[in-house]
């Protein structure tokens, strides 16, 4: 077997917190009971009419089964979702350094734009030219995307980062079967990179071949060269990538992939670190993806939704799927039909994440671009501070650079303390922090990979690198209690996730 | 007393007879941590050695279990299905995975025996 | 800049700490010759107020619903968000919450999404329903691959009165243009159910997709289709738009239907010119570890209390990386907790009440637009949305009536082109927000026009 231990302790250990026992959970943090607890069957928030209806038109296809779905009046409602709101993170609360995932602030302002009833109580099938002012926006975000990138298409329907990879790559599938280059079946995918981009690949049949990274945590353009032959379709490379190191060979990688008939796809997870700075169009990408909810402030909600656009280069260009805005004039047309072209079809029904769209463009606007070149600037700035801050105690993941908008460190500095990485994490909570992103990449042990984004004050900044060197002093020195039974202070102790996986209980059942 | 040998992926197959039982070693149960779910293979697939035959998933891992040996499967340990933990609690007794027929008895030979595995994992 | 912290003070001042002059130091591993080379053709920054002026103006631009006369549907419905659904999810602590990948500040996401996932399954009377996809028509594509892995099988047969966008979907998703005797077998578009899809069934089928009611109105018979997929060791998957309609039609899940998807967005949230929308998925217990997306799971903490926390997850990419059931990386999180909430606003016996309220409003929208000559309905049963064959091509009547701030519905030909058999079909959906003056204004539009 190929003894995968890849990852984190996932059970919760009773004796060392049970301790917790004694921490009632303060008043304001109430214990909440579920939905179906506190409903009732005859309750109701919302006032209807009743009507009569006969059953003329419905075929005897009439619901039978029972709906269990009890009811909460307005009152109960808010108090229900407010209380549970309560035991949430937010980055509004507090800093959220989970690194790859740009935690950075949502401006209000997106969110009153995307309410406009000029946006959002529009129908997407109705007549083009009732909403031009629609087309108009999406197509005005779209001129943004390219300018930045310094590209020429853009496919702006993907959902999300991860269908944005598949539409590139789906291009790219699509661009190569028109040259007769479809027996390529490679992707070279570094091994530092998301578990989404093997998914993508694998998910369009193609077999993936793992480049390593360099003891500095790049990808080589002779290891690239190594793997490159007339079987390989594409490389996916995300730059900057999740070590947070801006890839010094891209435009070399770029070159050599070409060369071999290959095509450069790459993963604008961090596109955030180098917005107004560097166009990915020069770096010789063919595609790469723009999470909106990542570069461009949209609210990540919990987890979703986000959105992915896509910019392509001429070379694939041609392939984009439906639906997109045609500009004839001052007139807006939506093509949404495949016809003849070489379109490889579509992605979702309707047009993409407009609701999203509208809070980009408001971003961008408010930011303009001297603004987007200070937030890269700044999103630097800061991750650099918190790496020259904390890199005498804690241990680099790649040596003493510099580094982008994260900063990488392994569990190195933990050796022999017995806390782990995740101990660390959950001692983190008890300070007020939402810890950093853990054990990713899987390229370094113990991975704490910090992102503090542009939103951070110096003064967060330095408060959260005095805790953070309080806690890795505290843990060299033995104090290991404060780190294995942690986190006292939040709303639950430490779950366990073995428990929910052994015997999965995935919806409320009357016991 | 039944043979046990041990591949170096931490395979190991207890022979009975013509068949082997086939399972993870406590060593390698160990370092997965908690298991939580076998995928067991069917009953009838013929293998050959190093096919991938079953997946064991820890919480926040996935590994792929490569058969030692060639041969027909014959038998699936069902009880891993309600109770995955026997990988842990008991991984070369109840915590056996699959049994084959064995097709080629002599692969068993260039596996490790009880010594040679515990040496080989310390 | 009003969303940047730092003063120029601050940021001299943490230059030093780094050990650098100046910030562009701190790129110099950028090769220079692409390290800002291109001048931008864009705007420098702007107060709010300009930019707020600027996007109203765009949205000044387009006939919203609210000032029409409003009946199109297809996937996408208009309904009442009641106001404390749009108040709660704007709270800071559900919208600027990430994934909640750590439990234990991460309680109110998931205890959300629990109740969530519970709410789906008992609407469609399923075991298990995820987290929530993208949309319905890329769970639709999700449902098919699921169905795909769980037989073993490779042919998949999609109705032809499935959503024409979402059968778009499913080709792309499968690579396959469904227009060869091959692995997907995609019916050509038609009102009337043309192409009998259990004869297609074979012994290689893993799927038939079924959407009801379907995208032209009509309630299609689930049940002698789940007998027929299910005789040849094929899975029924069904297809909602309009989940409004399970307050009135009999459940998917009741009916043996083996997975099923839907378009959620009718509860909870607008329509948003087609996105963000909410992608339902549910399924049987049997199929869950085949079930892509997120789940959540009810668990103890080390305490002992009851506590939720993201589980299952070796099915995802993160962990399965190529091997994962999916790529997807997400879900609807905002959408299902506004889907959520307004479940919980309306409990069954609002959702009941809203679903027949529906079902009257169509009835009276009928009842009046039959009577037009040069209109005719095509549907012997349907929910909220019906076909109608008008006397001229639909599309036409479409533009002329968006004139007089009448949205009429979708010409099939907008979604079907090049089929003169289609050419003449009007879609068009009521709702509770259906008026009668709303009725009484297109009746007389139409019937001038068809005139």
């Amino acid at each position: 077997m190929n003894m995968n231990s890849t990852g984190r302790p996932t059970r919760a250990d009773k004796t060392s917190s049970s301790k917790n026992a004694e921490i009632k959970s303060a008043a304001l943090l109430p214990d909440e009971p579920l939905l179906f607890e506190i409903g009732g069957y005859e309750h109701s928030g919302v006032d209807l009419f009743e009507v009569e209806i006969n059953d003329e038109f419905l075929g005897g296809f009439e619901r039978k089964t029972s709906l269990d779905l009890p009811g909460l009046s307005e009152p109960e409602c808010l108090r229900h979702y407010v209380r549970l709101s309560r035991l949430n993170m937010s980055i509004d609360a507090g800093i959220y350094p989970l690194g790859s995932c740009t935690m950075k602030h949502n401006p209000r302002l997106n969110e009153k734009i995307a309410r406009l009833a000029g946006f959002a109580d529009i129908h997407p099938l109705q007549p083009v030219s009732s909403v031009q002012g629609a087309l108009e926006m999406i197509d005005e975000l779209a001129l943004w995307l390219m300018e930045l990138t310094n590209t020429s298409a853009v496919s702006m329907s993907p959902k999300a980062g991860a269908h944005g990879e598949l539409c590139g790559m789906m291009a790219i599938k699509a661009a190569l079967e028109a040259k007769g280059q479809g027996h390529r079946s490679i992707v070279l995918v570094p091994d530092s990179a998301h578990g989404t981009n093997p998914a993508t690949a694998a998910f369009l049949g193609y077999k993936v071949r793992s480049i390593p990274a360099n003891k500095n945590g790049v990808v080589d353009v002779e290891a690239v060269i190594a793997a490159l032959d007339d079987d390989v379709a594409a490389i996916m490379l995300t730059n900057p990538n999740t070590c947070g190191l801006f890839e010094p060979d891209v435009i070399k990688i770029a070159d050599a992939v070409h060369d071999a008939g290959g095509y450069f796809y790459c993963d604008g997870a961090n596109f955030n670190a180098i917005m107004g700075l560097v166009c990915p169009g020069d770096l010789g990408i063919d595609a790469m993806h723009i999470n909106l909810h990542k570069t461009f402030s949209t609210p990540h909600g919990g987890g979703g939704p986000g959105a992915g656009p896509v910019v392509l280069s001429k070379a694939l260009a041609p392939f984009a799927p439906v639906p997109f805005v045609k500009k004839s004039g001052s007139d807006l047309s939506l093509i949404e039909h495949v016809n003849d072209s070489d379109s490889f079809g579509r992605l979702t029904a309707f047009h993409g994440q407009i609701g999203m769209f509208t809070r980009s463009l408001a971003f961008m606007l408010s930011h303009g671009k001297d603004g987007i070149t200070q937030v890269a600037y700044d999103a630097v700035l800061n991750a650099n501070y918190v790496r020259v801050r904390l890199q005498k105690v804690f241990s680099l993941a790649f040596g003493d650079q510099a580094c982008m908008h994260e900063v990488l460190f392994d569990d190195s500095f933990l050796k022999g303390t017995g806390v782990s990485t995740l101990d660390f994490a959950k001692a983190m909570i008890d300070e007020g922090f939402h810890p950093m992103t853990m054990y990713f990449p899987l390229v370094v042990s113990g991975a704490m990979l910090i992102e503090p984004t542009e939103s951070e004050s110096k003064k967060t900044l330095d408060y959260f690198c005095d805790k953070m060197l309080e806690l890795a002093n505290d843990a060299i020195a033995g104090n290991v209690d404060r780190f294995k039974q942690a986190p006292k202070y939040a709303p639950l102790a430490r779950l366990d996730e073995t428990l929910a996986a052994r015997q999965p209980k995935l919806k409320w059942t009357k016991s | 007393m039944s043979k046990t040998k041990y591949s170096t992926d931490h395979e190991y197959v207890r022979l009975e007879g013509e068949v082997g039982m086939v399972g993870i070693s406590i060593y390698a149960q160990e370092q997965l941590g908690d298991i939580v779910y076998v995928e067991l293979p069917n009953v009838g697939v013929k293998l050959s050695k190093g096919d991938e035959v079953a997946v064991i998933e820890s919480v926040k891992a996935a590994s792929e279990l490569y058969s030692p040996v060639s041969g027909e499967v014959i038998e699936v340990n069902e009880a891993l299905n309600d109770d995955p933990a026997l990988v842990n609690t008991d991984a070369q007794g109840n915590g056996w995975i699959y049994k084959v027929a064995l097709s080629n008895i002599s692969e068993l030979d260039e596996m490790m025996d009880d010594a040679a595995y515990t040496d080989f994992t310390s | 800049m009003r969303y940047l912290p730092h003063s120029n003070i601050e940021r001299e001042q943490m230059l030093k700490a780094i050990g650098v002059n100046e910030i562009d130091e701190l790129f110099k591993v950028v090769p220079a010759s692409v390290y800002k080379k291109k001048s931008f053709e864009l705007p420098n920054h702007s107060p709010e107020f300009l930019v707020q002026a600027k996007l109203e103006a765009m949205a000044n631009k387009n006939l919203c619903a609210a000032n029409s006369a409003f009946f199109i549907g297809g996937g996408a419905y208009r309904h009442h968000v009641p106001a404390s659904v749009d108040h709660l999810i704007q709270r800071s602590e559900w919208l600027t919450a990430y994934t909640p990948y750590q439990p234990e500040i991460s309680q109110g996401t998931l205890q959300a999404l629990f109740e969530f996932q519970t709410q789906v399954a008992n609407l469609m009377a399923m075991d298990v329903a995820n987290a929530s996809m993208y949309d319905g028509s890329t769970a639709t594509a999700e449902a098919a691959l699921m169905a795909r892995r769980i037989t073993r099988k490779k042919k998949i047969i999609l109705s032809s009165s499935l959503h024409p966008q979402y059968k778009d979907v499913v080709k792309t998703y499968l690579n396959d243009d469904g227009k060869s005797e091959g692995d997907l077998i995609c019916l050509p578009d038609s009102e009337d159910n043309k192409g009998n899809i259990s004869s297609l069934i074979d012994e290689n089928t893993a799927a038939i997709i079924v959407q009801t009611p379907d995208f032209y109105g009509h309630l299609r018979d689930v049940k002698s289709l789940a007998e027929a997929a299910h005789a040849q060791g094929a899975l029924l998957i069904v297809v909602i738009t309009e989940i409004i309609s399970l307050g009135l039609l009999e459940a998917p899940g009741s009916m043996g239907a083996d997975i099923v998807v839907a378009e959620g967005q009718s509860l909870g949230n607008p329509l948003n010119y087609g996105g963000p929308f909410l992608g339902l998925m549910a399924t049987r217990q049997k199929y869950v570890r085949q079930l892509p997306g997120r789940l959540c799971g009810e668990t103890i903490d080390a305490n002992g209390k009851r506590g939720y926390v993201l589980t299952l997850s070796t099915r995802e990419q993160h962990i399965r990386r190529e091997k994962a059931t999916s790529n997807i990386c997400t879900n609807a999180g905002l959408c299902s907790l506004a889907f959520s909430i307004h479940l919980s606003l309306l409990g069954q016996k609002g959702f009941v009440k809203l679903a027949r309220l529906n079902h009257a409003r169509a009835i009276a929208m009928v009842k009046t637009l039959e009577k037009i000559e040069g209109v005719e309905l095509l549907n012997k049963t349907f929910f909220n949305e019906v076909t109608l064959r008008l006397s001229k091509p639909a599309n036409e009547v479409v533009e002329a009536l968006a004139k007089k701030n009448i949205l009429c519905g979708i010409p099939v030909s907008r979604l079907v082109p090049n089929e003169p058999r289609l050419e003449n079909l009007l879609v068009l959906a009521a709702t509770e927000l259906t008026t009668d003056q709303d009725i009484k204004i297109l009746a007389s539009s139409l019937a001038k026009e068809l005139s």
